[in-house]
């Protein structure tokens, strides 16, 4: 396998009038296609601003982003984002707002029916073709990040960014996603970069996890390999001792090694 | 509402007339009017709650305004005889007798038609220009000085300067109006586009939408609860401006036949036209009201 998606050197540092700070030091990552990475830290740590810098929305200071030996550095349909809080236009309905992107990235691909088509395709996968034509105010918390993730699949993404996608939800509904994602996951092969802040939802998911040190200068502390074989079942893995290892030392990295002191 | 109803009674009616052996549908049909006709009484119970009240209280206010007005001596003509006074003028709005001799609705329609003219104006030139200030951190700050100080004008000191920049008076009238109305819809729109989520920003750069697109599919359905913010107070303070325009500059309209009507002292006349202007006014801002509602699907913040 190859490198499909390649941060190289990423250095990051907010500039307000005298003060300067220093977010994110020298991270570099390398993410074959088909593969799933988590990004794990305390809140503060600049896992968001890293998938910000992935997804182009934010630049770094120094080096920079390669996906397919291209360099990107402006936001583009290719690195999708599935955002914390769903950001879904209120004015649009869940159909719209999946045919918003489409429109854009295949207006000289697909006709108009193909695209209609194609919409309903990604609407079905998430399980949600039948809240088509309804209003994001008008659906469950859930619901809308389905929608969301419909969103970002539907542009065909090389790589499909979740920025804490599951953060906001009850724990239920999380579980409920989780497994759809993973389903997603093993259906489609997309490559998955993730941010999150909880353990089991890393371990569960990943191929990888990137454990980040503290800020600020966060830098990449640890990579860990989660070498359970897909499909995974959440209630199979809750006694595996390979899931439960894995689990133990992500723990261990951020409650140990490097607590959040200023949370403590 | 009633439409349906009506329908509905004229096929149980036509059924049985054209087939014998359409007994059963009429039989389903009634229980479907029963609660149909529930429906009306409990709508009708809703309205009357609602127009009951400010009924009353318009009748006492009536009663009072006839009693502290009717005593021999009294400055301002009672109710009862306001009516009397005015009876041409609310029975016949359309006579024409050339010049300013006209009826109501052509004063009133010569006004309506100038601010239609001014707020035209100012609700393009208000959306463009906050569109600008809200987007632009320059232009907000080259602009925004301007603004809050041009904004406190009152509305009839503009008059003169346009009457001397325009020598007539119908674009100055339009032009007052425009200055007056056009501060609201462009503060309000540049809060609008300033109050854009940058969620709503991320959306359309990873899904790349040009400029343009970005403008009309983020920044105006985002921004339209403020933008008819702007255009409802807009509307407003036109239909305050144009009265006081109209009465310096004459010719036809309601501010003139106001000051016309007070110069023959025709006090009568004058408190019909309050009475019109009002409920235009009311109108007017309703109307405003209605299209956000409809163009923001229920978001505008009424």
């Amino acid at each position: 396998m190859q490198v499909y998606l390649k941060l190289d050197h990423i250095d990051k540092t907010f500039t307000r009038g005298n003060a300067t700070t220093e977010v994110l030091k020298d991270i570099s990552l390398t993410i074959e296609k088909g593969e799933y990475v988590s990004i794990i830290g305390h809140s503060g740590c600049g896992k968001s601003t890293l998938l910000n810098i992935v997804a182009g929305l934010t630049g770094a200071t120094n080096g920079g982003v390669l996906l397919e030996n291209r360099e990107v550095n402006s936001p583009g349909p290719d690195r999708a984002v599935v955002f914390q809080n769903h950001s879904l236009l209120p004015w649009l309905t869940v159909y719209e707002n999946v045919r918003l992107g489409v429109d854009k990235v295949f207006a000289s691909t697909k006709t108009r029916a193909e695209r209609d088509a194609w919409v309903m395709h990604n609407l079905n996968l998430v399980q949600m073709a039948h809240a088509k034509d309804k209003r994001p105010s008008e659906i469950s918390g859930g619901m809308k990040q389905r929608v969301g993730i419909a969103r970002a699949l539907a542009m065909e993404p090389k790589v499909l960014l979740l920025d804490e996608p599951f953060g906001a939800l009850d724990a239920l509904t999380r579980a409920h996603l989780q497994d759809s994602v993973m389903a997603l996951h093993q259906k489609l092969g997309n490559t998955i970069l993730m941010i999150t802040h909880d353990v089991d939802e890393a371990v569960l998911l990943s191929d990888r996890i990137v454990m980040m040190t503290n800020g600020p200068s966060a830098r990449i502390g640890e990579v860990l390999e989660v070498p359970l074989a897909r499909p995974r079942k959440r209630l199979e893995l809750a006694t595996n001792p390979g899931y439960l290892k894995c689990r133990q030392r992500v723990l261990e990295f951020l409650y140990e090694r490097h607590r959040f002191v200023e949370a403590a | 509402m009633s439409m349906p109803a009506i329908k509905a009674e004229a096929t149980a009616v036509a059924i049985p007339t054209t087939s014998p052996t359409a007994a059963a549908p009429v039989v389903t049909m009634t229980p479907k009017q029963a609660p149909r006709a529930e429906k009306y009484v409990k709508m009708a119970k809703e309205t009357a709650a609602r127009v009951v009240p400010p009924l009353i209280v318009l009748a006492l206010l009536m009663l009072f305004w006839e009693l502290v007005c009717r005593r021999t001596g009294s400055t301002l003509p009672p109710p009862s005889r306001v009516f009397k006074d005015t009876k041409e003028l609310i029975l016949d709005p359309f006579f024409d007798n050339g010049g300013i001799d006209k009826g109501l609705f052509w004063h009133l329609s010569a006004s309506l038609q100038r601010v239609a003219y001014g707020y035209s104006i100012a609700a393009i030139v208000g959306i463009a220009l906050g569109t600008l200030v809200g987007q632009s951190v320059w232009a907000m700050r080259g602009l925004d000085p301007l603004f809050q100080v041009l904004r406190t004008i009152p509305p009839l000191a503009w008059l003169p300067l346009s009457l001397a920049a325009f020598r007539d008076g119908q674009p100055s009238a339009i032009f007052v109006i425009f200055i007056t109305s056009v501060w609201p819809i462009i503060i309000n729109t540049a809060v609008g586009i300033r109050n854009i989520p940058q969620d709503y920003r991320n959306v359309a750069a990873v899904v790349q939408l040009n400029p343009l697109e970005f403008f009309s599919k983020i920044m105006i359905p985002a921004a339209a609860p403020y933008i008819f913010t702007g255009l409802r107070i807009g509307i407003g303070l036109s239909w305050l401006a144009i009265v006081a325009a109209e009465m310096l500059i004459g010719g036809v309209g309601i501010g003139f036949f106001i000051w016309d009507a007070w110069n023959s002292s025709h006090i009568s006349e004058i408190i019909l036209a309050l009475f019109y202007v009002g409920i235009i006014g009311f109108v007017l801002d309703r109307l405003i009201a209605g299209v956000a509602k409809i163009v923001t699907r229920g978001t505008a913040l009424n």
